[in-house]
Formats: C-alpha cells, sequence, structure tokens
C-alpha cells in the first residue's frame, strides 16, 4: 500500500490547528468560535492518526476516539452555554459577555 | 516576739491598702490614725523585736511568710532574714518614719489629696521594709523597685505643676538605669551560683571566686551602678535636687532618710562580693569621694533652702560610699543612722519653715526667723551643727570622724580619700552654717503666716534629740570608747583593718577634723552675719563658677546632649516608621503589582485566549531553546 509521508500528515495538522486558532481569535460569534475550535480538537487528532500510522502503533487511533469523545461531551456543554448566553444577553458576540471585567 | 517579723512589713501594706480602697471617703481624722497607726505599731514590733533580739544574742533570724513563685529548681518566697544590719534598717525606717508620718499630718492637713498621700507614704514604707529584710534578691528587687514607684509618686503628688511631674518622670527614668544594671548584675549572680539566696551567696562566693576574678568584679560594678542610681551618686545625682518638688515630709523619708540610702544598704549587704572585688570596692570609694565633693561645691550656692539640703544628702551619702569603699562598713551604716536623723530633722524643720512663711523657698527672702520660730531654730540648728559636726556634742561628729579616721588610718584608705572628705567636712559645715545664718538671723523679710502645731514640733523635738544622742552609742578611743554599734554589727559586716603603725594618730585626726568644722562655721559667720558684702563679691568675681556649680556642675545639659537629644532626634525620625518602611514598601508593590495586573482582566474572552495561545508559544519556544 502507497504511504503517504509523515510531514505531509503532520503539516495539515498543523495548517488546520492554525486556522482553527486564527479563527477563535478573530470571530466574535460564538457559535463559530465553537466550531473553530471543534476544527482544532480535530487536527490534533489528525495528529495523532498520522504519528499512530507512522510506527504502526494503534494508541493513535486510541487518542482520536478519546478525542472525538471528548469534542462530543464539549459541544453538549459548549452548546448548552452558548444557549444560555443568547438567552442573557440576546446576542451571540462574545464580547458583550465581558461583565467579569478584573 | 521575734515570729511578729512578718507583721512589720505587712501592716504599712493593710495601711496602703485600707487607705486606697477607701479612698476620699474616709474623714480625715481616721485616715491620719491608720496612716499612722500602722507604721507606729510597726515601729512598736521593731522595738520589741530589737530588745529580744539583742537580749537572747541572736545571730540571724530567718522566716519564710509565704511562697511567691517556684520555677523548675528555683523557689523565691517572701521570706525575711534578720539580722544586725537589717534591724538597724527597720529601727530607721519604721521610728523615722513614724516621726514623719506624725509631721504630716499636720503639715498635709489642708490638702485635698490627704489620704492618698498616706496611701503612698505607708506602701513606701511597705515597700522599703521588704527591701532590707528580703533574704532573697528578688524580693529585695521587689522591695527596691517598689520605693522606686512610691518616689515616683510622691515627688509628683501635685501633679497639678508640670514641672512637678517632670522631676517624678526625671526621677524616675535616672534611677532606671542603675536599676537596669542592678537587673543584669542579679542574672549574673543567678547565672554563676543558681540561687539569689543573698546569705547562699555570700557563703559560697569565696569558695568560687578568688579575690580579684573578673566575673566577681562585674557583678560587683553592676550591683555598685544600681546602687549609684538609687543613692543619686555620680554619675545618676542630677534627680535628686529636682526630687525636692514632692511635699517636705516626703524629701525627709524618702530623698534623705531611707530610700536614697538603699544602695548603701545594698553595697554592705553584698560586701563579700565587694571584698572579692578590690577595683570595684575602690571605685566605690572614689565615686563616693568626687560625690560628696562636687554636690558639696554645688550646695554651697544654692539658694532654694531644700535644694541645699538635697545636695547635702547627696554629699553625705558620698561618705557612705567612701567608708564603704575603705572597707569601713560598720561606719558606713553608722552614719547612714545619723544621717537619717539630722537630715530627716532638717527637712522637716525647712519643711516648717517653707509652710510657716507660704511655700517661700528662697532662703534669701527669709531671715529672721530666730525669734519667731523658737522650736523651729533650736531644732534646725541642732541638726544643721550635726550635719556640719560639731565637736563633741552632735552625733554627726561622731559618725564623720569615723569615716575621716578610717579614711586615713584604715588598711584600704589613703590621703587622697582624707583629703577629699576633710575638703567636703569642711565644704558641708560652710554651706550648712550660710543656711542657718542666712534663714534665721538678719532682719526678717517675710511674715510668718501660721504658726506649727504640736504635731509638727513634737517630731522635730524628738530627732533633735536623736540626732545629738545619737552619736553615744559608738564612741572612739580618744572619747569614751563605746563600741556598741560596731559589736551589733561584728557578726555581719567584718571589722575595719588598721593601717599598721596608724593608731597613734587618731587624736590628731579628730584634732583637725574638729578644726576644720569650726573654721567652716567661722567663715560662714564671717561671710553671711559679719560682712555680707564679701560673700556677694566673692560671688561675681566667680560668676562663672558660681553658675556652674549652681547648675549642678551642668551635669543635666551634658546629659541633655549625650543621651536626650540624640534619643529625641531618632525618635523624631522614627516617628514616620523608618524601620516600618520596609513592609510598607512591600505592600505598595504588591498592591502596584495586583492593580496592574487586575486590568489584563478584561471580561473579554479573546482576550483570554490571545493570552493562552501566547504562554503556550513562549513556553514551547523557551523549550526548544533550553533543551534543543
Amino acid at each position: 500500500m502507497e504511504t503517504i509521508a509523515v510531514e505531509y500528515g503532520l503539516v495539515l495538522a498543523g495548517t488546520l490547528f492554525a486556522l482553527g486558532l486564527i479563527s477563535v481569535l478573530v470571530r466574535r460569534n460564538v457559535i463559530f468560535m465553537l466550531i473553530s475550535v471543534e476544527i482544532m480538537l480535530n487536527a490534533a487528532g489528525l495528529a495523532f492518526i498520522v504519528a499512530g500510522a507512522r510506527w504502526g502503533q494503534a494508541d493513535g487511533q486510541v487518542m482520536f476516539i478519546f478525542i472525538v469523545t471528548m469534542a462530543a461531551a464539549e459541544v453538549s456543554v459548549g452548546l448548552a452555554l452558548i444557549l444560555q448566553i443568547y438567552h442573557q444577553l440576546k446576542t451571540l458576540d462574545s464580547d458583550a459577555a465581558d461583565k467579569m471585567k478584573g | 516576739m521575734i515570729h511578729l517579723l512578718w507583721l512589720i512589713p505587712t501592716l504599712p501594706f493593710l495601711g496602703a491598702l485600707t487607705l486606697v480602697l477607701a479612698g476620699s471617703s474616709l474623714p480625715r481624722r481616721i485616715a491620719a490614725i491608720i496612716g499612722c497607726g500602722s507604721i507606729g505599731l510597726a515601729a512598736l514590733i521593731t522595738l520589741l523585736i530589737g530588745y529580744e533580739f539583742l537580749t537572747t544574742h541572736t545571730r540571724a533570724y530567718h522566716d519564710v511568710a509565704w511562697s511567691w513563685f517556684a520555677v523548675a529548681d528555683l523557689s523565691v518566697g517572701f521570706s525575711f532574714h534578720l539580722d544586725a544590719l537589717s534591724l538597724v534598717f527597720l529601727f530607721v525606717i519604721t521610728f523615722v518614719g513614724f516621726l514623719i508620718h506624725l509631721y504630716s499630718v499636720g503639715f498635709m492637713h489642708d490638702d485635698e489629696g490627704f489620704t492618698r498621700f498616706f496611701a503612698y507614704l505607708n506602701l513606701f514604707v511597705c515597700a522599703m521594709l521588704l527591701l532590707v529584710l528580703a533574704d532573697n534578691l528578688v524580693l529585695l528587687y521587689l522591695g527596691w523597685e517598689g520605693v522606686g514607684l512610691c518616689s515616683y509618686l510622691l515627688i509628683g503628688f501635685w501633679y497639678d505643676e508640670e514641672k512637678n511631674g517632670y522631676a517624678a518622670r526625671k526621677a524616675f527614668i535616672m534611677t532606671r538605669v542603675g536599676d537596669t544594671a542592678l537587673a543584669i548584675g542579679l542574672f549574673m549572680l543567678f547565672g554563676v551560683f543558681h540561687t539569689l539566696d543573698i546569705q547562699e551567696i555570700l557563703t559560697k562566693a569565696p569558695q568560687l571566686w578568688s579575690p580579684g576574678s573578673q566575673t566577681a568584679t562585674l557583678i560587683a560594678f553592676l550591683l555598685l551602678g544600681g546602687a549609684v542610681g538609687k543613692s543619686a551618686q555620680l554619675p545618676l545625682q542630677s534627680w535628686l535636687p529636682d526630687a525636692m518638688a514632692g511635699p517636705s515630709p516626703v524629701s525627709a523619708l524618702i530623698h534623705a532618710a531611707t530610700m536614697v540610702t538603699a544602695g548603701v544598704y545594698l553595697i554592705a549587704r553584698m560586701h563579700g562580693i565587694y571584698e572579692l572585688a578590690p577595683l570595684a570596692q575602690l571605685w566605690v570609694g572614689i565615686i563616693g569621694a568626687i560625690t560628696l565633693l562636687i554636690a558639696g561645691c554645688s550646695a554651697l550656692t544654692q539658694n532654694d533652702l531644700k535644694r541645699v539640703l538635697a545636695y547635702s544628702t547627696i554629699s553625705q551619702i558620698g561618705y557612705m560610699f567612701l567608708a564603704l569603699g575603705i572597707g569601713a562598713w560598720s561606719a558606713a551604716v553608722f552614719h547612714f543612722m545619723i544621717h537619717a536623723f539630722f537630715k530627716a530633722l532638717l527637712f522637716l524643720a525647712a519643711g516648717t519653715v517653707i509652710w510657716a512663711l507660704h511655700h517661700e523657698h528662697d532662703m534669701f527672702n527669709m531671715g529672721g526667723l530666730r525669734k519667731r520660730m523658737p522650736v523651729v531654730y533650736w531644732t534646725f540648728l541642732t541638726g544643721a551643727g550635726s550635719l556640719a559636726a560639731i565637736p563633741l556634742v552632735t552625733a554627726g561628729f561622731y559618725s564623720k570622724d569615723q569615716i575621716l579616721w578610717l579614711a586615713w588610718g584604715g588598711a584600704q584608705g589613703n590621703l587622697w580619700f582624707f583629703v577629699a572628705a576633710l575638703t567636703g567636712a569642711f565644704i558641708t559645715s560652710v554651706y550648712t552654717f550660710r543656711m542657718v545664718f542666712v534663714t534665721f538671723f538678719g532682719e526678717e523679710k517675710t511674715h510668718v503666716g501660721h504658726h506649727p502645731g504640736r504635731l509638727m514640733n513634737v517630731p522635730l523635738i524628738v530627732l533633735a534629740v536623736l540626732s545629738l544622742a545619737g552619736g553615744l552609742i559608738e564612741l572612739p578611743h580618744t572619747l569614751g570608747h563605746v563600741t556598741l554599734m560596731s559589736d551589733l554589727l561584728g557578726p555581719v559586716l567584718p571589722s575595719t583593718v588598721l593601717r599598721a603603725g596608724a593608731e597613734s594618730s587618731e587624736i590628731v585626726i579628730q584634732l583637725i577634723a574638729a578644726t576644720v568644722a569650726l573654721s567652716g562655721v567661722l567663715l560662714a559667720y564671717i561671710l553671711y552675719i559679719v560682712k555680707p558684702a564679701v560673700a556677694d563679691d566673692i560671688k561675681s568675681s566667680c560668676y562663672e563658677v558660681h553658675r556652674l556649680w549652681y547648675a549642678g556642675w551642668r551635669f543635666d545639659d551634658l546629659y541633655n546632649v549625650l543621651i536626650v537629644r540624640p534619643f529625641v532626634w531618632l525618635s523624631q525620625i522614627n516617628k514616620h516608621d523608618v524601620i516600618d518602611r520596609f513592609y510598607a514598601g512591600l505592600v505598595a508593590g504588591t498592591e502596584y503589582f495586583g492593580r496592574t495586573f487586575a486590568r489584563t482582566q478584561t471580561g473579554v474572552l479573546r482576550w483570554y485566549i490571545m493570552g493562552i495561545t501566547a504562554g503556550a508559544v513562549l513556553i514551547l519556544a523557551l523549550s526548544l531553546v533550553i533543551n534543543p
């Protein structure tokens, strides 16, 4: 079976991670921020898969399943929080939720 | 009877307690009866105990009245030790104290603080009795501080006037300097002997230390420091003249007859240590000699009747220190007793004069009182004669002559001590009779307001008799040879060794001393009766010296520059808490950083993410750099 060089996989994972991070930083809509966090999680998962394939170990895939599970839990909590934010502030702008200012 | 010893300090204490608790609700009559009665009873018991002590030839009587505290292997009790030395002090304190209490009833009659006065006075007597009866140094120290406290309370008795409060604080603080030295001395004694029992220390000391041992010398000097403070000797003497701000009976009892001689008692009591520390003992003598001279010079120039007497007290205690310094232990105690009689008498008589002339203290505004107040005149004259050591008739002659003779003929005496003592004797008789002539002779300058009643006259007369007859208990070889006093003290205090071959010169010394005393009187007579103009001439031609002596050799100014001002300066700086500044800085820094970082807490989510990212990048970068 033709294998893809590990570098390509890692570069793709890194690019995805950077894209996700940047969009978390620049987006103000909390739903988009949540999606971006999902992208970052999947980028990390991809890096695990690539590394697992490179060394021929199952650990990478185990970690990926962990990440997916955690992402599901995170999304459920995150969506609940977003609903609450929307109820309270009538907006999805994260900058509006700055009441905890020191 | 002797088992009633514990009652002697207890009675004045109960008196003080009653007077304090009952306060001013008591009528004056009852307060006077309680105040005088407690001391009177104590005096009576002292008399009975003294009689039994002497007839049964007891060496020492020991009595544990009560346990005070016990810590580890140290147990301190209210335990009393009665021997000849404490008996003499006991006698003087209770008897002279009783006479002064009686006198005070008349003197303080119209004062608002009548009850308070007797409460303090009783408390003082109690503390002083504890001091001389204590068998351990802790109890002695309790009495020592107790008399200091009462002295403070009584100097500032008329606290309405600011200068009285100032004088009280000065006395308290200056004696405290000495007391600190004493306390350190006691700590060191405990460190060496593991006990503070006086008799035990005195027995163990010669076994532990060889003569001239460094520790012994150090401890002796520290004890001397305490004695110097309490007894107003050089260099801590300047509080006593100011202490005259108190009522005259207080000056008589505390600042002449009893408290100021506590230093003499301490050194006499701890004589065993001074015998092992010849250097310290020599310094006791040197301090005494210098003090008696400088205080005498200051007494020559004072105008305030009571200040003359105050400087004279310093000077006479100087004689006692000189006697202690040359190992003439019993001579010092003898002079203490006689001095208590005549100095209490002089203060009481001076108090009467001041009282009769509406608080006029300046003796140059008095004059001519000889005919106006005959009882006071004759008793004052007796006391003055005793102070000036008029030969043969007065007790002061016998006690002072003994010191003069031993300063010359004693094994530890020397020419310098003798010359100082002799010069001092001359100065003493000059200032004493200056006082007599100026106050009682000449023309009347201030009208006598009220005349003293019997309550004030009787103590004067009794003390006058004692100042004359007191000397008969100890007469020198050349005049009758009576040695009741030194025989009594023999078992407690070692006798003085005479220098070989000096015995024959005793009569010569006595003649010299007598001549000196009489010529002093003559000089005062010439200067203040025959040719008063000459005295003024001398005063104006030696203006600077006069001013120096008048200000007590400017010791106050010296201490002001050396100690008070630097201390005030330091306090001024420290008013702004120099040391606290470090902590204040710490607080300010924490607050500053807290406020700065609190500003980063914007509440904006994206800033936090930015922070986390930057932090993660930084840590990753660092881990790459440090651990490549």
